[in-house]
């Protein structure tokens, strides 16, 4: 058995500190309430129940989702939660971001982080996963991301409305005279059935938050929700169906200034020197400075319009020093290879006794392949930036943000004010996708407003630094072997992945100093933690020193290992002569949860039925975020283009809270992993990005869009996430349908490389 | 120079080559149209002159000499446009940065294409990208409102 000890020991940083922070501070502070920061600020007539709730006395009741707006729904289906266990419809409230603090962290994040299989519920795996939980708390980490939303709020914002809820039946039960048990709650009413009196909560709400609320509240069951589990529509479509200023890029003050940002296109190159002098001379330009960040190294032109500052931008003659990274993809390339040939690998589970099963193994009997997968940017539809004012010792920041905590750190960093003097605003966002955990665009934005005198300045970078910049999601190359027995099916499997950390970069940007040696999981996920049986089976993970800035990406490892790890389990059906849907139906034999989405898949997609000659399916499955995904791709060759034409989804979220948002997610998630997989990368020549616009950086098109369609079903028994998990299985589906279409294996991405699509 | 937007005439003092996108949004504060690259690749800067989907991002305010028609003046939440109500129907929207630029380019598709195909749809929307991926519920909700058009519902 493994010991705790043992796997803080080989688990990544946070892991560690996750087990040494959780014994260290014992339970005992853990369970002390978080400060509630509504207290602050009410407004006249204004009471606060806990961190997710406001009544005022004129009804107006506001729900605060701590989590960031970014398309994935969260703003609706987190506010149903709380209106769910409060009696109020949805149209009762008005919904908010709320201010950055501690009371809203995402332990949850932490807690799936946690270096084991999702199907795995030892009481090591468990025992780990709640002491990550705990370091959620100390580490008072509010950031938006791990597909982690539902899972983090699901007891938490359930449990704050009912205690709001009881806390005012309590009110009412004191001014009726009547025990409180005999009241009912409906649409923010207080409603005593035998008298026949109501009162709003409004009427309730100051006197309600001046008594203790009660601590033994239920939970109401599943079967009496009125808003969970159905289709709600989204709180956020009016303001985006009409245009409404409610983007970071919108945010606007009357004595504003605009400004851009140039940063050294080589990773963590210097700016040798610039010169300002035509650029000051054009209409509108206030300032040009030097910019000298952890995250950059470049200037900033300061102007009174935004088009006038990136035209004097391009005026400002600069010398860039080359950054210390790799120079070119051959480079890259051989660096990965070489971490996994210098060997050291770590391993995070195993079964049986891999490297025996291989020294024995009969030549023919041997499957093994490469694969390969380029860095990649993000490209979220809103440019990268943000506002900021310096202005009477307060800083505040207006940031389409997944993570207000951390503009935080940085604020006090760069300004030394305190705590309280610093207000982080999360706008809604135009794209979030992991890119905008990242403190870098906030980071100069505060910069810059400390050099225009309490003037507030809003920072937006051109498309061409967003997509020339990073951090990207890393490049990562990947070694695959299986010995086959008899019967077709894999004896044994073996892989080494080797990949830059996103775990050690993004601690080491947001908290430098803190120590990021030791493994992280995120290389090997999607890789060693999928529900596939094989007698002998082990994957290793090898950090490799490329030095370029990598973070996040949607569905992070999963995004490269699915790829790469479902590719070779189709090989490895094709080299067995079994068909790869069946070749999967016989290795997750033991879970019946990935039984079920095969068998869908099957009957949805009519796989296996003859198709004509142009036509082509593939199938992958990942389990990723908690979430069990099989996907079918059929594919058509249009002249000797490759057009998706069909996409079938089958996702096993455990429960779903919204359908048609969870649909909504997993549409997205296929279309964001296929434009990847078709025709997206970052390339490097002499050490710089060579992409910069949508022209060599492209993105699906309404023309090229498949058909897709999404089927639920509902028995993992553990609530998963939504935002990542289609993402990772979509691009070796398509890989698979293209080998079954005209036998051509692509084991490097982007695959349009080899093969031209529509 | 004077500029018409929405049917209001505004006074600029501003260099006619700065691009129609950054007059609106940073001189009138009409914020509708989005800067999404530009360079003409994305259309979330979309907004019609003369009938026409144009890139604001492209045009010269010098050369612009007709009214601009951008998504703050087609429809109010409590009186929307019937492609923004279809819009909303579908459910269409996620992350909605793209989506001022998909509804003004849809809305001139069906000025001029009052019933289109799938294939009208793919040709005039293929230069509006979404990152969200939106694609099938844009191409259901312009078919809703082509079809209440068509019933004048
Ligand atoms: S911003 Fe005009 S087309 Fe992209
Ligand atoms: S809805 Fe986000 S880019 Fe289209």
């Amino acid at each position: 058995m493994v010991s705790i000890g043992k796997i803080a020991r080989r688990t990544f940083l946070v892991g560690a500190a996750a087990v040494a922070g959780g014994v260290a501070f014992g339970y005992y502070k853990y369970r002390q309430p978080l400060e509630n920061p509504l207290k602050k600020g009410l407004a006249e007539g204004e009471a606060t129940f806990n961190p997710y709730i406001k009544i005022a006395s004129d009804n107006r009741i506001t729900v605060i989702v701590p989590r960031a707006e970014m398309g994935q729904g969260a703003f609706t289906t987190l506010a149903a939660l709380v209106a769910e266990e409060l009696d109020v419809t949805l149209d009762q409230i008005t919904i908010e971001h709320g201010p950055a603090a501690p009371a809203y962290y995402n332990d949850a994040a932490l807690r799936e982080g946690a270096p084991f299989p999702a199907f795995d519920h030892s009481m090591v795996a468990e025992t780990v996963r709640n002491a990550m939980g705990v370091v959620g708390k100390f580490l008072a980490l509010q950031m938006t991301g791990g597909s982690s939303s539902l899972a983090d709020g699901y007891e938490k914002m359930r449990l704050a409305g009912a205690t709001a809820r009881e806390t005012l039946k309590a009110a009412a039960a004191q001014k009726l005279g009547v025990p409180a048990a005999s009241l009912k709650t409906e649409a923010g009413k207080v409603i005593d059935a035998k008298s026949g009196k109501s009162l709003t909560y409004g009427e309730l709400a100051l006197d309600a938050a001046r008594i203790d609320p009660p601590s033994d509240v239920a939970l109401k069951p599943r079967a009496q929700w009125k808003l969970l589990g159905k289709p709600q529509p989204r709180k956020d479509m009016p303001a985006k169906v009409t245009g409404q200023p409610i983007f970071g890029i919108d945010v606007q003050f009357p004595d504003m200034l605009y400004a851009t940002v140039k940063m050294n296109p080589q990773p963590g190159g210097a700016m040798k020197s610039f010169d300002a002098k035509e650029a000051l001379k054009m209409r509108g330009v206030k300032k040009v400075i030097a910019i000298d960040s952890l995250y950059g190294k470049g200037f900033a032109v300061i102007a009174d319009n935004t088009w006038r500052a990136f035209k004097a931008a391009d005026a400002v003659k600069v010398v860039w020093a080359d950054g210390p990274g790799h120079r070119d993809d051959a480079e890259a390339k051989k660096i990965l290879a070489g971490t996994i040939a210098a060997g050291g690998g770590f391993s995070l589970r195993s079964s049986g006794d891999p490297d025996k099963a291989f020294a024995d193994a009969p030549r023919e009997k041997l499957v093994e392949a490469e694969y390969y997968a380029p860095f990649l940017s993000h490209a979220t539809m809103e440019p990268m930036n943000a506002t900021a004012r310096l202005k009477d010792g307060v800083l505040d920041v207006w940031s389409p943000n997944q993570a207000p905590s951390v503009i935080k750190i940085i604020g006090a960093r760069l300004t030394k004010l305190a705590d309280d003097k610093i207000n982080v605003h999360t706008t809604f966002l135009g794209g979030g996708f992991g890119r905008r955990i990242e403190p870098d665009f906030s980071d100069y934005a505060i910069r810059i407003a400390m050099e225009t005198e309490g003037r507030p300045v809003k920072v937006t970078w051109t498309r061409e630094e967003d997509i020339s910049h990073g951090p990207y999601r890393p490049a990562a190359l990947a070694r695959y072997r299986a010995r086959l027995g008899n019967d077709g099916l894999p004896v044994a499997v073996h892989g080494s992945v080797a990949s830059p950390s996103v775990m050690a970069g993004m601690v080491g940007r947001i908290m430098p100093g803190l120590p990021t040696a030791g493994p992280d999981n995120l290389i090997l996920d999607g890789a060693y933690n999928q529900p596939y049986k094989i007698p002998n089976e082990r994957v290793d993970g090898y950090k490799a020193p490329l030095s370029t800035p990598v973070a996040s990406w949607r569905s992070v490892g999963n995004s490269f290992n699915a790829f790469m790890h479902e590719s070779f389990m189709d090989e490895l059906a094709h080299a067995g002569k079994i068909d790869p849907l069946e070749f999967r139906r016989k290795l997750m034999a033991d879970y019946p949860t990935a039984i079920a989405i095969l068998d869908k898949l099957k009957t949805l997609s009519d796989w296996g039925k003859p198709i004509d000659k142009t036509r082509a399916q593939g199938v992958a499955f990942t389990l990723s975020f908690g979430t069990w995904v099989g996907e079918v791709v059929q594919v058509k060759d249009e002249n000797g283009s490759i057009r998706v034409e069909k996409v079938w989804i089958v996702a096993d979220p455990g429960m779903v809270l919204d359908p048609l948002n969870f649909k909504a997610q997993m549409m997205s998630g296929a279309i964001y992993g296929l434009s990847a997989a078709i025709g997206q990368q970052i390339s490097f020549a002499d050490g710089a990005p060579q992409q910069s616009n949508f022209s060599d950086y492209d993105a699906m098109r309404m023309n090229q869009c498949p058909d897709i369609i999404i089927e639920i079903l509902e028995n993992s028994g553990h609530l998963g996430g939504a935002g990542e998990p289609a993402t990772p299985p979509v691009m070796a589906a398509l890989a698979n349908a293209i080998y079954a279409l005209n036998g051509k294996r692509i084991r490097s991405m982007p695959l349009n490389g080899e093969i031209s699509f529509v | 120079m004077k500029l018409q937007v929405n049917g209001t005439v505004h006074e600029l003092d501003i260099e006619p080559d700065m691009p129609l996108l950054w007059a609106l949004r940073d001189e009138l504060n009409i914020k509708g149209p989005k800067f999404g690259c530009g360079a003409g690749l994305c259309g979330a800067c979309t907004v019609i002159i003369d009938g026409q989907a144009t890139r604001a991002c492209q045009t010269a305010v010098g050369d612009v000499k007709s009214n601009v028609r951008t998504i703050d003046g087609l429809g109010k939440p409590d009186a929307l446009h019937r492609v923004q109500q279809a819009w909303l129907d579908e459910q269409v929207v996620q992350c909605g940065y793209c989506q001022a630029g998909q509804i003004m380019n849809a809305v001139a598709l069906l000025e001029t294409n009052p019933t289109p195909s799938d294939k009208d749809i793919d040709e005039a929307m293929s230069g509006n990208l979404c990152r969200c991926g939106t694609y099938p519920r844009i191409r259901a909700a312009i078919k809703r409102a082509a079809a209440g058009q068509q019933t004048g519902a």
